[in-house]
């Protein structure tokens, strides 16, 4: 498919004998924001970490500009899809040790107005520089988590539960932030979300994954009007 | 000494016996096998060690210290908690250093190539290595299993296995090296090493006891160094795949 960020074909996950994922094909459109919903322990999460090559489908495969991810060097493919892990994880340091980790990596290094302005975008007094990041409340984390997978300029970016700890206020500041990242720079998003208004109103496509599977995909207003059973059982909050 | 006297020195067994006893301490058995495995082990050692120095003939010189390698191997397998994999790695470890130490001190004439010089301190340096092996593979799988999540923070950010390790590996090297270089700042004047003191006990000049118990140590600090390096290096790769993968269940596994 020609303007695909994503395509997923017939994508099997098995861990241990459980099978995660069960046969999911679909399309992530390019330049759209795709929010994934569904129940805890649905594969969401790591459905991510197969796009970011964190690991590998047992069998299927997953498209990036027409090309199957195993052929891309496991470095560019992160790079180009970037994540931010549920977790928020922290390294052991200051927030400019953090924030910098992708260009240290890459053994540059950060100016410390690069790193004061990342902090701005995402809402950040950049007197947090100097800051153990271990200090930092959950929704500080999250925030400086989304800064830091910003550095290498993905082209796609995976977001999961990234507005989890934070109060209403500062969730739209993020919301605002991603949609804004969305529009200046056609950056394609998949943005996991328990918050299933936030996924029809920030989303222009939702996936709906229950069990492993892929039950429901369309424009976001389908959590509206679910076609599946399970997923009308779902929106209705039956379903945790 | 002789047989008799040897016998006189039960008395130090009896001692804790009794007192295990007395106090219903319950060590009996355990000290009792340990008496009697050292007195068979050490006599038995002692006797192909004689046999060894008599017949001065390299090949048995090569299969004792292979042998060392082989039962120090062994113990740290069977000691240190493991990474997948890790039997030849201690294995090689233990090799490359004995080859490197020995090297130098037969290379730079620093001792004669004699089967007492090449045996005794082979075993030192084989010994010492393998409690360093031990000591580096315990810290190294326990750090990068309370570090998971930082590791593959590292990886989804565009980090190489090496840089998403770096952390945890300096930590263990470090950790398991700092032992030796400490007890070296206080030896001699709380403790008298033992090879010394066994040297002294022999009729040795307590000074020339002291400088080869200097060459010792100063071996020892290179030991121990080089053996948490190689292990280290040799056995992060096992931790991950070729597509830059973290592999948990490579760590910790018990190898049967
Ligand atoms: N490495 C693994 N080994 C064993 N089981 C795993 C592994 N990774 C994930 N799972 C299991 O796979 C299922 C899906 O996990 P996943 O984290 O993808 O769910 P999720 O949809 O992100 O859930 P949540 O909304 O709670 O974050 C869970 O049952 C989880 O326990
Ligand atoms: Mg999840």
């Amino acid at each position: 498919m020609k303007d695909a960020a994503l395509e997923l074909k017939h994508v099997h996950f098995s861990v241990n004998g459980l099978h995660i994922l069960k046969d999911i094909t679909g399309v992530i459109p390019k330049g759209k924001i795709t929010t994934l919903v569904g129940p805890s322990g649905a594969g969401k999460s790591t459905l991510f970490k197969l796009c970011n090559g964190l690991q590998t489908a047992s069998s299927g495969d997953i498209y990036i500009k027409n090309k199957r991810i195993g052929s891309y060097e496991p470095t560019e493919l992160r790079r180009l899809v970037g994540i931010a892990l549920q977790e928020a994880t922290m390294l052991s340091g200051s927030v400019m040790k953090n924030i910098a980790v992708p260009l240290t990596l890459q053994g540059k290094q950060m100016e410390k107005e690069e790193a004061a302005h990342l902090l701005e975008i995402v809402g950040l007094d950049q007197g947090f520089l100097n800051r153990d990041a271990s200090d930092l409340s959950g929704g500080q984390r999250q925030r400086l988590s989304i800064a830091r997978t910003l550095v290498n300029r993905p082209q796609t970016l995976l977001l999961d539960e990234i507005t989890s700890s934070l109060d209403k206020v500062s969730q739209q500041d993020i919301e605002k932030l991603i949609v804004k990242i969305n529009q200046e720079f056609g950056t394609t998003i998949i943005w996991i979300t328990h918050n299933l208004e936030q996924a029809m109103s920030i989303g222009d496509y939702t996936w709906v994954m229950m069990d492993g599977e892929l039950v429901e995909t369309g424009p976001s207003d389908l959590l509206n009007n679910p076609s599946d059973a399970r997923v009308k059982r779902f929106v209705k909050g039956e379903i945790e | 000494m002789s047989y008799v006297t040897l016998s006189l020195t039960l008395i130090f067994v009896l001692i804790p016996l009794v007192l295990s006893k007395t106090f219903k301490l319950g060590l009996e058995k355990d000290t009792l096998i340990a008496a009697v495995r050292s007195i068979i082990q050490l006599l038995a050692v002692g006797y192909v060690l004689q046999f060894v120095f008599d017949s001065k003939q390299m090949i048995y010189i090569v299969l004792m210290v292979l042998l060392m390698i082989v039962a120090a191997t062994h113990n740290a397998r069977k000691k240190g908690t493991s990474i997948k994999g890790i039997t030849w790695k201690l294995f090689v470890t233990f090799v490359c250093i004995e080859v490197l130490t020995q090297a130098i001190l037969l290379g730079l004439r620093i001792t004669p190539p004699e089967a007492q010089y090449i045996i005794s301190i082979s075993g030192m340096v084989i010994g010492n290595s393998m409690v360093l092996g031990i000591l580096f593979l315990n810290r190294f799988t326990a750090e990068v299993e309370t570090n998971q999540k930082q590791t593959e923070l590292i990886l989804s950010l565009g980090g190489t296995p090496k840089q998403a390790i770096h952390t945890q590996l300096i930590t263990a090297i470090k950790a398991s090296t700092i032992p030796t270089i400490e007890s070296q700042k206080t030896i001699g004047l709380v403790q008298l090493p033992g090879m010394m003191s066994g040297q002294i006990i022999a009729g040795a000049d307590p000074v020339q006891a002291v400088l080869f118990q200097l060459l010792i140590l100063f071996l020892l600090l290179t030991t121990a160094v080089t053996t948490s390096i190689m292990l280290g290096y040799l056995s992060y790769p096992t931790l991950f795949n070729e597509r830059m993968q973290f592999l948990k269940e490579n760590l910790a596994v018990e190898e049967s």
